[in-house]
């Protein structure tokens, strides 16, 4: 991974609230105290504890917790909505906090758009008006970014209510008009704060699939806060997970599946269906006896393809090859370990 | 014993007539300069063509019922032969109003952004709305002498209050996300003010401007006591020589103007909002 491609960097980052947040950042760096002793010595809350990330360029990174866990203020750090306490978070190299308020402005503008769990239209402006609003501020004139509007409201399909008001829009499609306006200054970076969680789950879906279709298409990257895991999982690329302002955990959706980091996240991922997680390569065992005879699958395969394959040939195993060399092989056994989503047994 | 804290201010305010005549004159000419144009402005025209002029004005900014009503307060005035001095009375409003707001509108904004600011502020307005609105009439008299200028003085101190006070909570009432908003977008702390805070600020800074316009129009009838003209000198007069009639006649051209200003002044800008 070269230096270029990690858009924003995030490194240890602390937020501490109160009044007395600098001696308590002191006593952290000073003493190592952590968060229990910080709020029983100065009373300071601490939002976000010494959490590090890293959003490569194309990816969608997804930061999920549950209320309380300092998901929105460490996405509020990325854009320095909030001000760090303590560490540094780089954007496309750069850190953000040292830049003066025209730079921070600049960066903010050109470089990562916003799109919040409110929505956040303007009442009083159409979908054309809101959607171009980013680019107004920045005093394109009006030709201009009407033409970029209209470009990012065609992309999520609202070509016909441009002229229409907020008010007149449904839930989702407000939600829409949030992402045109987050799309329409050309970002590299979208910083979504919970934005389908107050929408019904059926368009929440709908909004999840698209999402990530139109971020992959356009090539961007996104850093998308939920509280829903499977919406993490389905949007998300990777995925940290974050509880008491601490991030337990950062990997792919496989990895927090099948390799949990700790109880909490065990707990978590207990509900979540393995049959499109799981791939071959996670349970599959050593060849024991011949394979010549077996079905084949890539190792990407996942546990419900294998199911098919095997439901389908009537073969109670399956043998996992890439390159034409057999790598191992996936028994009915190693399948339903896997879709139970014990790893460590299925692998045996 | 007894507390006397005229004592300390009538010293204080000798001093200011004494040392600072020449600027208390400058104020005293902008003023009367100011009033004069407007009251030329409104009293040139035959009352008719103004009540015409102004019907029609209304019917574009505001729209057809308020167009009506317009012509039916101000046709009011007329009728009741008070012509000249409810136009004197709108002329001082007018003035105050403007005044007051152009004081209290910034450091309503200001209030809102610093806590300890609002706190410094707040037992000031309380002493300001708390006490007997005449008595601001007596500093006033003594530095700007009796007339119109005094009456204007106290009003936009009688004005600046509520406006203050519904400015801080109309800014301070502004979503945060939409605070937020304007910030990721990377707008200036101007443009966010204007584009964003005023817009959703709007509905209850009207409530403050109503508030201004209607207890400015009370403190200026008041001020008929001072010799400020208008409508308040005909309530004087009602009042000094027992004249039911014409007290009652001033009463209700003040309401008629009341009406006239509260609905004109509402009814353009939720218009221009919408």
């Amino acid at each position: 991974m070269e230096q270029t491609d990690i858009l924003i960097d995030c490194r240890s980052v602390w937020k501490v609230f109160g009044d007395r947040s600098r001696e308590a950042i002191g006593a952290i760096t000073g003493r190592g105290l952590g968060k229990q002793e910080v709020l029983k010595e100065f009373g300071c809350v601490v939002g976000v504890s010494d959490a590090s990330i890293e959003v490569r360029r194309g990816e969608i990174f997804c930061i999920m917790g549950l209320s309380g866990s300092g998901k929105s203020t460490l996405i509020r750090l990325l854009n320095r909505l909030i001000e760090p306490s303590l560490g540094q978070v780089l954007v496309k190299g750069r850190d953000i906090a040292a830049m003066d308020a025209a730079t921070l402005r600049e960066t903010r503008a050109r470089h990562i758009g916003m799109v919040f769990q409110s929505v956040a239209l303007l009442p009083q402006r159409n979908v054309l008006e809101n959607a171009g609003f980013g680019l107004e501020v920045q005093g394109v004139p009006r030709d201009e970014r009407n033409r970029a509007a209209e470009a990012a409201l065609a992309k999520v399909g609202l070509s016909d209510w441009m002229l229409r008001y907020p008010s007149e829009l449904s839930g989702g499609m407000q939600q829409r008009v949030g992402l045109a306006r987050a799309l329409t200054s050309d970002p590299e970076i979208i910083l979504m704060d919970e934005p389908f969680s107050a929408l019904d789950p059926l368009i929440r879906r709908q909004l999840q699939d698209e999402f990530r279709q139109l971020t992959k298409e356009l090539g961007k990257s996104a850093v998308f806060i939920t509280h829903d895991l499977d919406e993490a999982i389905r949007i998300g690329d990777r995925i940290a997970i974050m509880k008491d302002g601490v991030i337990i955990q950062t990997g792919t959706a496989e990895e927090i599946v099948m390799n949990p980091a700790d109880q909490y996240v065990a707990d978590f991922v207990a509900g979540i269906s393995r049959l499109h997680l799981v791939k071959a390569h996670s349970v599959m065992v050593p060849a024991t006896g011949p394979v010549d005879g077996l079905p084949r699958c890539s190792p990407e395969a996942d546990i419900d393809a294998l199911i098919g394959q095997i439901t389908a040939t009537g073969s109670d195993a399956i043998a996992v090859e890439e390159d034409g060399r057999v790598l191992g092989v996936v028994t009915t056994r190693n399948l339903l370990l896997g879709v139970r989503g014990d790893a460590a047994a299925a692998a045996h | 014993m007894t507390f006397n804290p005229g004592a300390f201010l009538a010293p204080v305010v000798d001093w200011l007539n004494a040392n600072f005549h020449g600027f208390f004159a400058v104020i005293t000419r902008v003023i009367e300069a100011v009033l004069g144009a407007i009251e030329g402005a409104l009293l040139v025209l035959p009352p008719w063509a103004l009540i015409a002029l102004v019907a029609l004005a209304a019917f574009f900014a505001a729209g057809r019922r308020v167009a009506v009503l317009s012509a039916c307060c101000l046709g009011f005035c007329w009728l009741m032969g008070l012509w000249t001095g409810a136009m004197q009375t709108i002329a001082l409003v007018v003035v105050a109003v403007l005044i007051a707001v152009a004081i209290a509108f910034p450091l309503g904004i200001l209030a809102a952004r610093r806590p300890r600011v609002e706190a410094a502020l707040r037992p000031i307005l309380d002493v300001m709305q708390t006490v007997p609105p005449w008595v601001y009439l007596i500093p006033a008299v003594m530095i700007f002498s009796l007339g119109k200028v005094p009456a204007i003085i106290a009003t936009i101190v009688y004005g600046i209050p509520p406006m203050l006070r519904l400015t801080t909570l109309a800014f301070r009432g502004v979503p945060t996300d939409l605070k937020e908003l304007g910030e990721a977008i990377g707008a200036k702390p101007g443009t966010i003010l204007w584009k964003i805070e005023f817009p959703a600020a709007t509905p209850t800074l009207l409530v403050g401007l109503n508030q201004c316009i209607l207890l400015s129009l009370a403190m200026v009838v008041l001020a008929g006591l001072v010799g400020a003209g208008g409508l308040g000198a005909e309530v004087t007069r009602g009042l000094t020589r027992m004249e039911m009639g014409l007290g009652l006649r001033a009463g209700l051209a003040i309401v008629a103007i009341a009406l006239l200003l509260d609905r004109l002044s509402r009814g353009a800008l939720e218009k221009k909002r919408a």
